[in-house]
């Protein structure tokens, strides 16, 4: 077994504190993770600043390099962890055995991250729209207009609550360091891999361990971290979202309430769109915020949820080494019994209709999990309680509403599907402020353009565009 | 220390036990005897199916009493927990809780202090010089650690410096989110304590939580100074906090060179001393009450009548047995694992105190 300690600005410190992490299905005990009480930060974040001065010390263009370096030793490399190493191969299953996901789907996000460092130059390219990196070490620059831009680090360090069970989302911190800022990484208490995984290929790549640091823990940990990074952002549910909502210092990513819009000019062709609408809600078994929850039309609604369903509904649990394995387990004790539970009570409410019922019972228990099957639920009007809702596996509801009503009673959406043509419509969406990513025309929700900010730019978070002079006769 | 042979360590708790069926026995006839009782525990014995001055003969026997029920300190009227042998003397009352609702009251007389000098009889002179000017940085307004802490000190010849701070508002930003609002509230208590620190009283013991006690650290350290270099020897403090990897921290890194002594207790039994805590026993804090004036308990969750083997988990039972307070079998909000007695405390002892874990996620905790 794994013992894998606290590190602080690159340091590793051994905790008496250990959380054990073991697999899911047969209890093997797989690492000790020490625990980081938040006194450690209080003292540690003294030193932030020496995260960016180390980061200064090298020239962007090279820590891009280093990214590039570090994203092979991440897909490929044998690489210390603790006491000891991890191959590829190990932690594809040791990510799988800690947070349900199936192996192939750990494999496919290694690959995204891989990709997203590999192109660090092309995303900054994209995330700056073209802004000189330069800039961003010196503070002020030429942008080639003639006038002096100026953008002003908002922290040294990015503080990053992390969640357990979405492994999708450390593309969002990767291109941090090359912008020479610094990481605090608050991991998820099931998936630590990731954030000492790629510490580890940074630090073996050429980056400054004094820039990173890593604080295993609880809740009280995440708030230590929120409270005491300048800029932070953090994963959680609907009650995090709210708790954050408004502070500049905070960027939160909760429940995405992602959708499908199928608009009346189009729904009549709705079977031409139903492999975007199962892909939208299925893959990455549904855990990812850009997952459709919702697809939304007028009409023939009865008729999408049952086609949706049909495609889903069948799908059964598999083992997670299994390579055609789709949904993850569920492998904290009660949550799938109580997410099922909770849908059987909301269902029982005038207006909504279970379709996969009929393929079989949703909850599948096992001695240490449980899984979700993938469940598709038909409202008949927008104001049913299950009609936007998010759970963390493939579920959808198929929801009936005049198309004039749709914007209005959509609420918050991360990513939208709009499947229409007609150009009033998508000029309409396009000023919906509460849309966050816009799809125009037949796209999966959960296609990823990774050149295009994904829920605020990290840019615009890290750095202000602010007013600076200079007297140029000195 | 006794000039009598020294005994070893069965006959010690052997004898402690003794003494305390004893107490148990005196605590009874006082508490439920018409002419010294108290009119809520007097009443309660009218209905109760036995007799506590003839029936209630040793500390087991206080299982027959049925659970503490600790709703029962909340509201008046609050002289009905006042001994009657008591009625003419001043009267105290010190509360608990209370961020919502009406806060649980214990009334006292003189057990404070009481507790508090035999608390002071186990700090070592050397890091509390007596005549010693203490700080008191915790809960201030209705609460027994408050007055008991300037008793301590002044036990020991000192004039304690205290600054306000109120637990219940610490309780209502950290429930409704307001993290900015916390922060300022917990400069403001520690700028006050600087000031304190710095105008020259030669302030030399403190007692302090361990947030606050994080938070001056930090702050000092943010001014190029510590604690020890504010002159502080020693310090005192508590809470379930104080897990080993909390004291390592803080002795490693906020306190270098000060000594530090962790208690636990509460209002209603008083205070429990800790063993040394050391790096070579994995700073390992086990805490005992001041038996037979208090008693702590680890019971099975599922049994509260029955205690735990020692090194297992359970629930914690405290039992106070004072002449102003009779708490039979509290419940209280914390679990812990059961420590064998030793020489110095020949009774049973708990480990690794920390929050009840099917009420932690409902617990906030603030500045204790």
């Amino acid at each position: 077994m794994l013992n894998i300690p606290v590190l602080r600005w690159g340091k590793p410190y051994e905790s008496l504190e250990a959380d054990e992490v073991s697999h899911f299905i047969t209890g093997e005990p797989l690492a000790r993770v020490g625990q980081a009480n938040p006194g450690l930060l209080g003292r540690d974040i003294r030193k932030v600043k020496q995260a960016r001065e180390a980061l200064k010390k090298i020239p962007t263009s090279d820590l891009v390099q280093m990214m590039k370096k570090a994203a092979d030793l991440y897909l490929n490399g044998t690489l210390p962890l603790g006491d000891g190493v991890q191959s590829p191969d190990d932690f594809a299953r040791m990510q799988s055995a800690t947070t349900g996901l199936p192996e192939v789907m750990c494999r496919g996000n290694m690959e995204k991250n891989h990709f997203v460092l590999s192109n660090m130059d092309q995303m900054l390219e994209a995330l700056t729209r073209g802004l000189p990196l330069s800039i961003l070490t010196q503070g002020y620059g030429e942008e080639g207009r003639g006038v002096t831009v100026s953008y002003q680090v908002q922290s040294p360090a990015l503080g990053m609550v992390l969640p357990s069970n979405s492994p999708g989302v450390h593309t969002l911190w990767l291109p941090v360091i090359p912008m020479q800022v610094g990481l605090i990484l608050k991991p998820g208490p099931q998936e630590p891999w990731t954030p000492y995984r790629m510490a580890t290929a940074f630090f073996e790549a050429g980056v400054p361990r004094e820039a990173i640091s890593i604080y295993p823990g609880g809740a009280d940990m995440g708030a230590e971290v929120v409270s005491r990074c300048r800029r932070t952002m953090i994963f959680g549910g609907a009650p995090t979202v709210e708790r954050y909502a408004g502070d500049p210092r905070v960027q939160v990513h909760g429940p995405g309430f992602s959708k499908i819009m199928l608009a009346d000019d189009l729904v009549d062709r709705w079977e031409d769109y139903i492999d975007i609408m199962v892909d939208s809600v299925f893959l990455n078994s549904g855990r990812g915020c850009i997952n459709c929850s919702g697809i939304w039309a007028s009409r023939h609604t009865k008729e999408i949820a049952a086609a949706v369903a049909e495609r889903i509904g069948p799908v059964e649990p598999k083992d997670p080494s299994d390579p055609d394995a789709q949904i993850a387990a569920f492998t904290v004790p009660g949550v799938p019994q109580a997410i099922s539970q909770q849908i059987d009570a909301l269902v029982q409410t005038p207006g909504a209709e279970d379709m996969t019922a009929r393929y079989g019972a949703r909850l599948v228990e096992m001695e240490r999990c449980g899984y979700l099957r993938p469940t598709v639920i038909h409202c008949d009007a927008p104001d049913h309680p299950l009609a936007n809702t998010e759970y963390m596996f493939p579920f959808v509801s198929v929801v009936k509403c005049p198309q004039d009503q749709m914007i209005e009673k959509m609420g918050p959406t991360l990513v939208l599907s709009a499947i229409t043509d007609d150009q009033a419509l998508r000029e309409q969406l396009i000023e919906t402020t509460g849309i966050d990513r816009l799809n125009l025309g037949a796209m999966p929700t959960i296609k990823m353009n990774w050149l295009q900010p994904h829920e605020g730019n990290i840019v615009d978070f890290l750095f202000r565009a602010r007013a600076l002079q200079i007297d140029e006769k000195k | 220390m006794s000039d009598s042979p020294v005994l070893d360590l069965d006959q010690k708790v052997e004898e402690a036990r003794t003494a305390l069926d004893e107490h148990v026995r005196k605590t009874m006839e006082w508490h439920f005897n018409p002419d010294t009782g108290c009119p809520f525990w007097l009443d309660y014995a009218s209905k109760l199916p036995f007799n506590p001055r003839n029936d209630v003969q040793n500390f087991d026997d206080l299982k027959k009493f049925p659970p503490f029920e600790d709703d029962w300190l909340r509201g008046g009227p609050v002289r009905r927990w006042v001994p009657k042998a008591f009625a003419n003397e001043p009267i105290y009352v010190f509360e608990t809780g209370g961020t919502t609702g009406t806060p649980k009251s214990r009334v006292a007389i003189n057990d404070f202090r009481t507790d508090y000098e035999m608390f002071s009889e186990t700090l070592p002179d050397e890091f509390f010089p007596p005549g010693s000017n203490w700080l008191m940085l915790g809960p201030s307004g209705p609460r027994r650690l408050r007055l008991a802490v300037e008793h301590l000190c002044q036990h020991r010849g000192g004039v304690c410096f205290c600054v306000d701070l109120d637990p219940r508002w610490v309780i209502k930003l950290i429930k409704k989110g307001q993290m900015d609002q916390l922060e300022a509230y917990k400069k403001h208590i520690v700028d006050q304590a600087i000031t304190v620190l710095e105008a020259g009283h030669d302030v030399k013991c403190m007692f302090t939580t361990p947030k606050l006690l994080e938070s001056l650290a930090n702050a000092l350290a943010d001014r190029g100074s510590s604690i020890g270099e504010m002159g502080i020897q020693g310090i005192f403090s508590g809470g379930t906090e104080f897990t080993p990897q909390w004291t390592r921290f803080a002795m490693e890194e906020l306190i270098e060179g000060v000594y530090m002594t962790p208690t636990y207790g509460n209002t209603l039994m008083g205070l429990a001393c800790s063993r040394p805590v050391t790096a070579e026993d994995g700073y390992k804090i086990s805490y005992y009450a001041p038996q037979p004036r208090a008693t702590i308990e680890v019971v099975s969750f599922e049994d509260t009548n029955q205690c735990v083997d020692y090194g297992a988990t359970g629930r914690v039972k405290l039992t106070t047995l004072t002449q102003e307070l009779f708490v039979p079998g509290f419940l209280e909000r914390d679990e812990g694992e059961r420590e064998a007695p030793y020489e110095k405390y020949p009774w049973d002892g708990i480990s690794g105190v920390r929050p009840y874990h099917e009420l932690a996620q409902s617990t906030t905790v603030g500045v204790y």
